[in-house]
């Protein structure tokens, strides 16, 4: 008899969280969705690449989309700009997931040593952590870019270098808390060696946390590489990588205006699917916020 | 303090049910309160006493509220959200369980009385102030001028409590809900704050609601109490006549629970089997797999039955 | 109050220390030193190299070199520019205005608008405004401030020509509505990413907030809604949001930067961008100082103010 009353009085709609959580996930799958393609379309680029991304066409520079055989237009020395992007998809999405893998283990390292062992050797790296955090992570990787010679590795290697900060102090202060729990002091007593604590027990609570800070990571690397490309500083042609692609937009945007649109999308599109997907791991990973 | 059912109630409830999603938290209750009547409401935890006072004050977020709740001519659960704004703190104030978390941290306690006094009554900034001051007074706190300038976290928890209580009767409302007002408090605290509260009712005349599982408080502070289980209402009655005569197998059992000073140091203190827990969801009566009374007929609803003058109760087994 | 104060100064104090001997390691690990643009040029010979490395110190151990450059660093002798041989000082100091203008006008923009947008946000909590303010936000987060700022140049400066596409001022010009057209397109950049940081945090930390015991107090009290959420709400938001401006200011510093370098914004940043150019040492070392300084200080002006804020932090009066 109750349930029929409340059918007829409703005050506050109750579908209001299930909605929200519905939006929130399918925003996520389809930042899975968009990620999935740009990473065929660049793996795949040698195969699926309407053209090569060498070929010079003189006669047709400065193509307009949808120009003949050239969907997305060509560029300055007439090359395709569809099968640039792809190719440059290659590149920048390397650098943002080889990044990411170093700053987890950089990161991953730092923290863990430092509150497994605690001590100096603890306050040592956490201070080094403070210290990192004080500058402007893009003062410091132009700074370190400019004497190094750019290649993909050293890229990647100097973006994860300069944003490792974050996941050390997550790992340190859950690994700090783990410490006094329970089943850590019950490793230790039945004589676990600590190597064998830190992988066994440790690294599997701590991966939530890591991974969404990984994927945000990951947003942030591709966004800086292509920073640095753009500046010249990063890639350098005629490898292109999507940041590359728009050093000359400035000058080329009186006669073709949409080479400085295509790559910047991608940069956008990419970033926005890691971003939206590190958002939606931590909602589904974080029993906190799940109602929200 | 025997009364009888009030003829002309001042609070008049009818049928509440509140539900969070698919969960039925209250189910179908319905009571009175007159002019300068304490109603206690009692019972376990999780048993729906707070969700009603809560809903009376339309302060859930989420919950699905259905029934009357008709104050002064006027049915609470049917009014918008801006007139019943102006109902709160004016006509129907509440105060809350920890006192310690129920103030603004950042805000000086002068100002949150002021603020409240604000909100309903049409004072100059230094009329209200007096007026802060004065109820300061009266809820027993001593240099209530610099009481008025201090932070939450400067003051003891049953000072807080009473800063709560002066809050909430700012604008003389007719009817406050007390929910566990004095639970989170050290004992001797405790009754200084029942204290204040029953002043406050010989004094202004308003009717309180007393959410309590606390059976001294309910013996010494209600004129009625109604004893609920697992969101509906087993047994109401004058507090006299519950006490004396305990009629719900529920209400015994919570009366048998009370150790008792003349009792033997060794002899354990009774409790009731089993727990609350999934009691929500049986078909008939809600209490039938702890009672030691139950059969057949429990299968079914029992209703609330008027078994002698103003004692009611809802079982299939009680005299 | 004062203890705090020094306490905290002390501590910022220790981390300048470090942060100054990370970055003239950096600088010192660099291939070629910091003089690697000469070491590459084929018309510099080794003579003068040797001669240039004796005139500015470079031949001495590195533990002597960094406390000569610390010292200097600290009394204000930050060096001279190893192009035009200007005191570092003040090329540094001269640019130092216009990134101040560019990042407080920015700051301040993106405060306001942020958390009105968080605390609406929250306020209506799952409603359609809730959702599209959530989208544009990560969105915005996403864009590369550069493109965006390209972007912007080519719509509203050589599109619409509404606007100027860069610097601080025209040639000839210098009122102040020619300054505040060079000031809009600058700031809206840089404020994008910001208000987005901003709206985002001020949602969560309002929901944390409007779930506590105090603000069905206030509900109670039968105060209006927009009460309960200002006066209440939005106060007991101060704190986390006062550490967060603090902790926001490397995004802020570096955000200046990228921005600088997209208008031709006579800053610290371009400064930095033509440092590198010509790898002038002695600048890029005075501007990485300069940025982290920001970071500390703003980090220290944030402790600061949260425990002028909230009563329940204790000071000793000392």
């Amino acid at each position: 008899m109750a349930d029929a009353t409340l059918m007829a009085v409703t005050i506050a709609p109750p579908r209001a969280g299930l909605l929200k959580r519905l939006v929130r996930h399918r925003l996520s799958i389809l930042a899975l969705v968009v990620l999935a393609v740009l990473v065929v379309g660049s793996a795949g680029a040698p195969w699926l690449a309407p053209h090569d991304p060498e070929e010079l066409d003189l006669a047709s520079r400065y193509a307009p989309p949808f120009a003949a055989g050239h969907i997305l237009g060509t560029d300055d020395l007439g090359r395709d700009v569809l099968t640039r992007l792809m190719f440059a998809g290659q590149i920048s999405l390397a650098v943002g997931i080889a990044a990411m893998l170093v700053t987890v283990v950089v990161g991953f390292s730092v923290g863990a040593f430092a509150a497994y062992y605690g001590r100096w050797v603890g306050t040592v790296l956490m201070r080094l952590t403070d210290i990192m955090l004080c500058f402007p992570s893009v003062f410091l990787l132009l700074f370190v870019a400019a004497f190094v010679t750019p290649s993909l590795a050293s890229m990647a290697l100097m973006i994860g270098l300069t944003c490792w900060m974050e996941i050390a102090r997550i790992v340190y202060s859950q690994i700090l808390v783990l410490k006094s729990a329970d089943f850590i002091a019950a490793a230790q007593m039945v004589g676990a060696p600590s190597w064998r604590i830190i992988l066994r027990q440790i690294l599997p609570n701590t991966m939530a946390p890591v991974l969404v800070a990984a994927t945000l990571n990951t947003a942030n690397a591709i966004l800086l590489e292509s920073y640095l490309s753009f500046l010249g500083y990063g890639i350098q042609p005629p490898e292109a990588s999507w940041g590359n692609m728009l050093t000359n937009a400035q000058s080329d945007f009186q006669v073709d205006p949409w080479l400085a649109v295509f790559p910047g999308i991608a940069i956008t599109l990419a970033v926005t699917s890691f971003n939206f997907l590190g958002d939606g791991l931590r909602d589904a990973l974080d029993p906190r916020t799940a109602g929200r | 303090m025997n009364a009888p059912a009030p003829a002309l109630p001042l609070l008049e409830v009818e049928g509440l049910s509140v539900a969070f999603g698919r969960a039925l938290a209250v189910d179908g209750i319905s009571f009175a309160v007159a002019r300068g009547e304490t109603l206690g409401l009692v019972g376990e935890s999780g048993c729906g006493k707070s969700t009603t006072a809560l809903a009376l004050m339309r302060l859930l977020a989420g919950a699905r509220i259905a029934g009357a709740a008709r104050l002064g001519g006027d049915d609470l659960l049917a009014l918008d959200e801006g007139a019943m704004r102006e109902r709160r703190g004016a006509d129907i104030a509440m105060i809350f369980q920890d006192p310690g978390t129920a103030l603004h941290p950042m805000i000086r306690v002068g100002d949150q009385i002021v603020e409240a006094l604000h909100a309903h009554l049409p004072l100059s900034e230094r009329e209200a102030r007096e007026r802060a001051r004065a109820l300061l007074g009266k809820v027993g706190i001593a240099a209530p001028e610099e009481r008025l300038a201090a932070y939450p976290h400067e003051m003891s928890g049953g000072m807080c409590q009473r800063v709560m209580i002066a809050m909430a009767i700012a604008c003389s409302p007719r009817l406050l809900l007390a929910d566990e007002p004095t639970t989170a408090l050290d004992v001797t605290v405790q009754a200084q704050i029942l204290d204040v509260l029953r002043d406050l009712v010989t004094e202004t005349g308003m009717g309180v609601i007393l959410i309590t599982h606390d059976l001294g408080v309910v013996a010494g502070m209600t004129d009625r109490v109604a004893v609920m289980y697992a969101g509906r209402i087993v047994e109401l009655a004058p507090t006299v006549t519950l006490f004396a005569r305990p009629v719900h197998p529920y209400t015994s059992g919570l009366l048998d629970c009370i150790p008792r000073l003349d009792s033997g140091w060794d002899e354990p203190v009774p409790a009731i089997p089993g727990s609350v827990q999934g009691a929500m969801d049986l078909p008939g009566c809600r209490f039938a797999p702890r009672c030691p009374r139950a059969s057949a007929a429990c299968a079914e609803v029992p209703r609330l039955r008027e078994i002698e003058p103003g004692h009611l109760v809802a079982c299939w087994n009680a005299p | 109050m004062a203890r705090f104060l020094g306490y905290r100064l002390i501590q910022s104090a220790f981390l300048l220390l470090g942060v100054s001997i990370v970055s003239f390691g950096l600088m010192h690990l660099a291939p070629g030193g910091p003089l690697s643009l000469y070491t590459l040029n084929p018309t510099v010979t080794a003579q003068d190299i040797e001669r240039v490395k004796a005139l500015f110190g470079l031949d001495r151990p590195v533990h002597v070199q960094y406390l000569k450059w610390a010292a200097g660093m600290a009394t204000g002798n930050w060096g001279y520019s190893f192009f035009g041989g200007r005191p570092v000082v003040d090329i540094v100091l001269d640019r130092l205005p216009a990134t101040l203008l560019l990042m407080g006008t920015a700051l301040a923009l993106a405060l306001v608008i942020g958390v009105a947008v968080g605390i609406l946000s929250a306020g209506r909590r799952n409603s359609v405004f809730d959702y599209a303010s959530a989208v544009a936000a990560m969105v915005a987060l996403s864009l590369p401030t550069f493109w965006f700022g390209l972007l912007s140049i080519f719509t509203f400066a050589q599109t619409l020509r509404w606007l100027p596409a860069g610097g601080m001022v025209s040639t000839g010009g210098g009122g102040f509505v020619d300054r505040l057209e060079h000031l809009i397109l600058p700031v809206v950049v840089l404020a994008l990413v910001l208000v987005a940081q901003w709206s985002r945090y001020t949602r969560s930390t309002m929901l944390e907030i409007l779930d506590q015991d105090f603000i069905r107090t206030a509900r109670a009290k039968g105060i209006r809604r927009s009460r309960v959420l200002l006066n209440h709400g939005l106060r007991a938001a101060l704190v986390p949001l006062v550490t967060l401006a603090g902790l926001q200011v490397p995004l802020l510093v570096g955000g200046a930067l990228v921005t600088e370098t997209v208008f031709g914004w006579p800053g610290m940043g371009m400064l930095f961008l033509s440092a590198l150019n010509t790898r002038d040492h002695p600048v890029l070392m005075a501007i990485l100082m300069v940025g982290a300084v920001m970071v500390v200080l703003g980090n220290l002006l944030a402790d600061v103010l949260v425990a002028l804020i909230d009563p329940r932090v204790k000071l000793g009066h000392g």
